[in-house]
Parts: structure tokens; C-alpha cells; sequence
């Protein structure tokens, strides 16, 4: 019999959820029972559909490992394992979703802040839409890209199928229902206020659970590699895995109000809590949107590019430079306020010794391109794969500089930030992410090709434009907000109310949602090309490059 | 297997010239390249910044507090001495304006420049929300930049205002006034009301039907002249408004007038004193008396 005990299982958890609801102390607690409650019943039922009896053998794992490796040398490698890639296939499909919803939702709440007309109460007003949005492209799309591509490469470069039986499933499907959670949770109300942290006590207890079942997962697959060493992408798969759980458990240290409601406090107070906070968020940008694409980018630039990776010695020690000084630098965060001096001194500091292990990262992914760069006009997929990196170098070079407290002065609490962390949230997570799903969709689906290189140039253009546009017109907005906020008269008082300053914002928010609209069209232009692609169809389309003369004249 | 056997088979890349360190992952090398030396020294750099700085600044936490940087400079003691400095520099003007009348203020050029300055400020952060940002008001906020004052628009009276508040009845000496409710508690009729409000328009000099505001005159001159005078002039000791502008608090539509004398709408300001202090009070008081509708010197003088 196979999935009998998953579906007894869910049927308990739904019952219990159903228990739950009944008892629940407040509203928000309860609605949030019955959304988990339709949730699990229906995957309960869809699971009880597939419960097969007998002695039936399980339908063989389609393997992928010939079509992967026809690609490469190593098809002798490859096709020795039998690969897990069922859940891979799956991630792919979830990472373009959630990307797409993600965007969605930031386009509407750039919308919200150009056109107030459009916070819609109580569910839809910005302050709900703003950390679904978030955690959409953070979590969602950047989570599922990361649980995706680990999965993926942790196999390929151990030569091992995934460690735990069904465990992956229950990462990927726990990691949904986490999302699905902690979304529905911010438009009814439910949130601990914590930025990027948002999800109370009983949806941050769920992703500890899967999260620790992810850690088994990929470290049992390493223990059980058959490469005599571990490449580079999965010592930073590993350090994200593991300081993420770590981050996660101690900024969510809280005590839950009643067991039956949504309410829970912080076992911190005060500035100790800022500063808790503040780590952990810090160093989620570091390891889960740092750490964690890095390992993306040592597998796929090098893969794509067919070259070798830049420097083994630079990988070494920018990776260990890296995550030592990342978790130092969080108060930087917190310059000017209740934070002591000291700790914004360290803060500073760390973060601008932060800056060459950052870098290194980017020479070892662009610098692989040497001897390949004329790769660049024939293949967007590796275009795409070499601008992520691009604005990684120019995020990670933005942080340390808007860390100096004499920056910073300026730059806090502006739209500047905003502009930061969209360079690098949508430059660098953004299209590594594109990148490989446009290298992993025709290998896990067997196809020959994309079905169309075109489109995906069509997407790095809109997603660029998208994203300088984005950048410049934030620079501008916080630059000017920054500087009207602390303009004083010659008598020493303040010039602008603050009401002044927003009235000023709004060109530049207007603008802003344009280029988030571009990069949206961009992803949408992505979903329509991996669909026709999983479907199997191929666009008729001359290859790109083919305009130059000299390749026309060869014709 | 045959990978296995290259496994630490060290080639060396074509177009580079550089060694491979000899292993592979899913055909994927590595080059032994050095470490890069312009990278090498910024890194160094970057660390010898960060030891020189947490010399000079406070930095390293001990067991009871942390070391204080040879600089002594901690960011409490230097924003009091940049707000000592700043005042020390206006201590004459604030000392002046703190022992003095605010006609007085007003009358002195450089106390006065001064108080705006200040008192600009001051309503940036605490009346726009209310008044506007360019004190312009809104339906039911009064504007400031008018000539039209509910409650005198004299320093000292609009300095009362700001210390009492209007209708804030946590103030013991706050003002206090209501228009009847002449539609809801019955007073007049709707009919009566319908031709007052027609009068009402006729006294702004705004379009009338002429037969209405005729019979509406007399209504008027009962029921509502005691408190915004005979012609609309309004009075000031009351809060009444002057009828007689184009000026409106909620506005001088025929079915604005007609809704303010049935059920009316009584704004709430709150009193400033023991938030702000006297000195801020009396700034913004010269402030908004600058804005434009503040009475003159001429005209204060005049009323004495």
C-alpha cells in the first residue's frame, strides 16, 4: 500500500484542525483554522484518490539523468543514480507561481503608495499587502527557487539520489503550506509585526518542522555522496540551511498568548528585541537571499557557460569570509537610535569588511566567463545568468557603502533602501532565479530546447528595464526625501513637514510602479514560455546572434 | 568509475592557461587561479579601516560597558552639545521672545523672523495634519491664510486659541460654543430652514431664488442674528461666523447651509499649552498671524 499513512496521516490534522477552530480564542485564529482546515481536507482527499492497494510496484521514477547528461560529459555519471527529480519538477512550477504572484502583489502595492484610492480595507490596505508582498517574493519565489535548485544540484554534484524517501515531498508540500499560512495570515490581520518575520507562533512552529526536514534531507544526501569532495554550491546551500533554521528559531522566541489564538509576545523587549530582529534580518538577506543564490550561481554559470569555475582559492575563502562577517553586521540596521555606540561601531564595520568576500562571489562568477564571453550574444539564458551577478557586485558594493553612518544618515528611512534592496532583490535573486528555471525546465521535462530563446530575451529586456528603471527613479525619490527630511533654515529649524516630502514622492512612485510593471510582463512572458515548454512545443524562430553580417554572409 | 580515476588528474584549461585543481562535479571544474591581488589588498584595507575605527570610536563591548574610542565621542553627548551650540547661538531671541508679550514679538523685526522660523516648524509637525500643509484647512478645518477668524485673528487671540484649544473640554479654560440644531431638535421648519439658507446665500452675495431669501430674511433675523449678526457680520466672542464672505467652514452650497443649520457639525481643537509649551505656543501664534490674515498692527491699534 503506498500512501496510506500519509493520508490517515492528514485526515488526524485536519480533524484536529477542525477541533482547533471550534476553540479557537480569537477571530483571526479561527478563520485562520478554517482556511488550514479546507487545505488539509482537500489534500487529504486527493490522497486518499491515490492510495493504491495491493502489490502493485511503484510506477518507476522517470530519470532524467540521460537527458541532463547528454548535455554534459558526464552522461556515464549521471545515468548510474536514479534521481529524484519528481519534487524538482514541482519546485519549478511553484517558483514560477509564487514569482509571478509575487510580483503581482508588489505591483499593487506600488500602486497603493502612488494612488491611495487603491488600499482597499480592511484585507487589501497597504500595511497587509506590503508583507504579503514580501514574503511572496521572498519566501515563496526565492524559497521554492532555493529548495528547487539545492535539490537539484545537491544530486548532480554528489552523484546521489535525494536522502529520506518521501521527506523531500514533505519539504515541498510543507513549505506550500507554510506560504499559504503565513499569506492568508497577513490579509486577515494575523502578524508578530516583525519584518520578514511576519507569521505568528503556530506558522513559525510549522517551518521549523519542515525546515529541520529539509537540513536531513540535503545533509543526508552529502553523507551519502559518491564524489570524493563537496563543490562549492553546496557549502553554501549548507550555510543557508543551517543559520536560516538558526535565525528563524531565535528572532521567533515567543510566548503565545492562549494555545488556541494568534496572539504571542516576544520573549525580548526593547532595543535587545530591535537588535534581535535586526540580526535576523540582516542575515536573511545574507544567507537565505545571499548564501543560499550564491550556490545557485557556482552551479549554473559554470554549467551554462561550459567553462571552468574561476578560481577554486577565491571560493574558499570568500565563502569563509562571507559567513563569518555576514552575522556581525545587522545593526547597521539600527544607526542613530537606541542601539549603544558600540554596537553601532561593530555593525559598520563588519559590514564594510563585508565588502570583498561579497565581491568574491562575483569575480568567481563572471571571471568563469573568461574564454566564453562570446557566449553572451547567443545564449540570453546565460545573459541572464551574467547580469544577476552584475547587480549583485552593485548591490553588495550599495550595502557596505549605506552601512558608514555618515551615509547612512541619509539614506535611512528613504526610499533609497527600497531602490537597495530591488537591485538586489530583483537584479540578482531575481534573474538567477529566471536563469535557472529557463536550464532546468527543458532538462527535467526531456525537451531539446526552450520553446523559444526569443522570449526569454524579450524577458531579460523588459526585466532590466524593469529594474534600472526602478533603481534610478529610487535613488532619486530617497536621495530627495533624505535630504528634504534634514533641510534646516538659517535659524535652525526644519524647512518641510513631512506631509511635503510625500507630496513630492509621488512622480517617482508613479515611475516606480512602471518599471515594476515591466518586470512583471517580463515573468509573465517566462511563465507562457516554460508552459509551451513543459508542453513540448517549440517555437520555429531563427537563432538569436543570427543577424550579425558575418553570419549572414556565411549563410 | 572513469570520472573517478581523473578525479585529481590535474589539466590545464586551454584558454586560460591556468591549472584545474583535479576535480569534477557534474562535468563542472575548477580552476587553481591565485587569489585575485587587487582584491587581496582591498580586503586588507577594508580590515585595517575597521581596526583603526573601533580604536577611535567606541566599539568593543566588555564585561560592564565597552571601550570608548580614543576620540571620546559617544552620539548622546554629541547631539546636547549640537543643540547647546544651536542654542546658545538664538539664547538672546528665545530668552525675548519667552519674556515677552506676542504683540510685542510681533512688533519686533528680529524676534519676529525668529518666531516664525520657529513657529513654522513647530506647525509642520503638529497642525498640518489638521490645517494643511500650507495651512489652506479643509471642510471643517479652518484655512489660516484668510482674513476670516472664527475666534480673532489679534497675536494674543489666536495665541488663547492655540493655548485652550476650542471645544476641548479637558481645558478648563477652553471656548466653548454650539449652533442649535434648528432641523433635528425641531426649532424651525424644513421649510424655514430652506428659505434661511437662501437668505444665508443672498448675504455672501452669492445667487438666490429672490422669493425664498425674502421670506427668509425675517426667520433670520430671529433666530440666528443674535450670534452672526445682523448683516452676517459674525462675532467673534461666540465663534460665530461671518455669513457675509465667501468663506465656509463646510461649505456655502444651498444644501451645505441647509445640512449645517439642521444638524450642525462642531469642530474639536485641541489645547496646545501643556504639550508644547508657552514659548512654541506664542511662536506658532506669530507664524499663523503672518500667514497673510493675521489683523495688522493699524488695526489692532485701531481696536484699542
Amino acid at each position: 500500500m503506498r500512501n496510506h499513512v500519509e493520508a490517515f496521516g492528514l485526515a488526524i490534522a485536519t480533524l484536529a484542525v477542525f477541533i482547533a477552530a471550534a476553540f479557537a480564542q480569537d477571530a483571526g485564529f479561527q478563520t485562520h483554522a478554517w482556511v488550514l482546515f479546507f487545505v488539509l481536507a482537500i489534500a487529504t482527499l486527493i490522497l486518499l484518490n491515490r492510495i493504491e492497494f495491493g502489490d502493485s510496484k511503484m510506477i518507476p521514477f522517470k530519470t532524467n539523468g540521460g537527458a541532463s547528461g547528454a548535455a554534459t560529459a558526464t552522461a556515464a555519471a549521471s545515468t548510474a543514480v536514479a534521481y529524484q527529480d519528481d519534487v524538482v519538477r514541482y519546485g519549478v512550477i511553484a517558483t514560477a507561481f509564487w514569482g509571478i504572484v509575487g510580483f503581482l502583489v508588489g505591483v499593487v502595492a506600488a500602486s497603493q503608495l502612488a494612488w491611495p484610492e487603491f488600499n482597499l480595507e480592511p484585507w487589501f490596505n497597504f500595511g497587509r499587502v506590503r508583507p504579503l508582498h514580501t514574503s511572496a517574493v521572498i519566501f515563496a519565489f526565492g524559497g521554492n527557487a532555493l529548495i528547487t535548485t539545492s535539490f537539484y544540484i545537491v544530486q548532480r554534484t554528489t552523484r546521489a539520489r535525494l536522502w529520506g524517501g518521501g521527506l523531500p515531498w514533505f519539504v515541498f508540500w510543507g513549505y506550500q503550506l507554510f506560504i499559504v499560512l503565513a499569506a492568508t495570515g497577513y490579509l486577515l490581520g494575523i502578524t508578530q509585526s516583525r519584518e520578514y518575520a511576519e507569521p505568528e507562533w503556530y506558522v513559525d512552529l510549522w517551518l521549523t518542522i519542515v525546515w529541520v526536514a529539509y537540513l536531513a534531507v540535503f545533509v543526508g544526501t552529502l553523507v551519502k555522496r559518491k564524489e570524493p569532495h563537496i563543490y562549492v554550491a553546496n557549502w553554501f546551500f549548507l550555510s543557508f540551511i543551517v543559520t536560516v533554521a538558526m535565525l528563524h528559531v531565535v528572532n521567533n522566541l515567543a510566548v503565545p498568548v492562549s494555545l488556541m489564538g494568534a496572539k504571542s509576545y516576544s520573549a525580548f523587549s526593547g532595543v535587545q528585541d530591535a537588535l534581535t530582529q535586526w540580526w535576523y534580518g540582516h542575515n536573511a538577506v545574507g544567507f537565505f537571499l545571499t548564501a543560499g543564490f550564491l550556490g545557485m550561481m557556482y552551479y549554473f554559470i559554470p554549467k551554462q557557460a561550459n567553462r571552468p569555475v574561476y578560481s577554486y582559492r577565491l571560493s574558499i575563502i570568500h565563502f569563509w569570509a562571507l559567513i563569518f562577517l555576514y552575522i556581525w553586521a545587522g545593526p547597521h540596521h539600527l544607526h542613530y537610535t537606541a542601539l549603544p555606540d558600540w554596537a553601532q561601531t561593530l555593525g559598520m564595520v563588519f559590514s564594510i569588511m563585508l565588502w570583498m568576500p561579497s565581491w568574491g562571489g562575483m569575480i568567481n562568477g563572471l571571471m568563469t566567463l573568461s574564454g566564453a564571453w562570446d557566449k553572451l550574444r547567443t545564449d540570453p539564458v546565460l545573459r541572464m545568468l551574467v547580469i544577476s551577478v552584475a547587480f549583485y557586485g552593485m548591490s553588495t558594493f550599495e550595502g557596505p557603502m549605506m552601512s558608514i553612518k555618515g551615509v547612512n544618515a541619509l539614506s535611512h528611512y528613504t526610499d533609497w533602501t527600497i531602490g537597495h534592496v530591488h537591485s538586489g532583490a530583483l537584479g540578482w535573486n531575481g534573474m538567477i532565479s529566471f536563469g535557472a528555471l529557463y536550464f532546468l525546465t527543458p532538462r527535467l521535462w526531456n525537451r531539446e530546447r526552450l520553446y523559444s530563446m526569443r522570449l526569454v530575451n524579450w524577458h531579460f529586456w523588459l526585466a532590466t528595464l524593469g529594474i534600472v528603471l526602478y533603481a534610478a527613479v529610487m535613488w532619486v525619490s530617497g536621495i530627495t526625501q533624505g535630504l528634504m527630511w534634514r533641510e534646516y533654515g538659517p535659524d535652525g529649524y526644519l524647512v518641510y513637514s513631512f506631509a511635503e516630502t510625500v507630496a513630492a514622492m509621488h512622480p517617482y512612485y508613479v515611475l516606480r510602479t512602471l518599471g515594476g510593471l515591466l518586470y512583471l510582463a517580463g515573468a509573465l512572458i517566462m511563465g507562457f514560455n516554460l508552459y509551451k515548454t513543459i508542453r513540448g512545443d517549440l517555437r520555429e524562430e531563427a537563432p538569436m546572434g543570427g543577424r550579425s553580417p558575418s553570419l549572414q554572409a556565411a549563410e | 568509475m572513469a570520472d573517478n580515476d581523473k578525479a585529481h588528474d590535474k589539466q590545464v584549461d586551454e584558454v586560460t592557461g591556468t591549472e584545474t585543481t583535479g576535480h569534477s562535479w557534474d562535468g563542472i571544474k575548477e580552476l587553481d587561479t591565485p587569489l585575485p591581488r587587487w582584491w587581496l589588498t582591498i580586503f586588507y584595507g577594508t580590515i585595517v579601516f575597521a581596526i583603526v575605527y573601533t580604536i577611535l570610536y567606541p566599539a568593543w563591548p566588555l564585561v560592564n560597558s565597552a571601550t570608548g574610542g580614543v576620540l571620546g565621542w559617544n552620539s548622546r553627548t554629541a547631539i546636547q552639545e549640537a543643540m547647546a551650540e544651536r542654542e546658545a547661538q538664538n539664547a538672546d531671541l528665545i530668552e525675548g521672545i519667552k519674556t515677552s508679550s506676542v504683540s510685542k514679538v510681533v512688533a519686533d523685526d528680529s524676534l519676529r523672523q525668529y518666531a516664525i522660523a520657529a513657529g513654522r516648524a513647530a506647525f509642520k509637525v503638529n497642525c498640518v495634519q489638521c490645517h494643511g500643509s500650507g495651512a489652506e484647512g479643509g471642510p471643517g478645518y479652518p484655512n489660516l491664510n484668510d482674513d476670516d477668524w472664527l475666534w480673532g485673528g489679534t497675536p494674543e487671540a489666536i495665541e488663547t486659541t492655540l493655548m485652550h484649544g476650542i471645544r476641548y473640554v479637558q481645558d478648563d479654560e477652553t471656548r466653548i460654543s454650539e449652533m442649535p440644531a434648528f432641523g433635528r431638535d425641531g426649532i424651525l421648519e424644513r421649510a424655514q430652514i430652506q428659505d434661511v439658507a437662501w437668505y444665508v446665500r443672498k448675504l455672501s452675495g452669492q445667487s438666490a431664488e429672490a422669493d425664498a431669501a425674502a421670506r427668509g430674511e425675517a426667520i433670520y433675523a430671529d433666530n440666528c442674528a443674535a450670534c452672526h449678526g445682523e448683516n452676517g457680520e459674525g462675532l467673534q466672542d461666540l465663534g460665530a461666523p461671518a455669513l457675509n464672505d465667501a468663506i465656509w467652514l463646510y461649505g456655502g452650497t444651498h444644501a451645505d447651509i441647509v445640512a449645517q443649520v439642521t444638524a450642525p457639525r462642531h469642530g474639536v481643537m485641541p489645547a496646545w499649552g501643556d504639550r508644547l509649551g508657552e514659548t512654541t505656543v506664542k511662536e506658532l501664534a506669530v507664524y499663523v498671524h503672518s500667514l497673510g490674515g493675521g489683523v495688522s498692527a493699524d488695526e489692532m491699534a485701531a481696536a484699542q
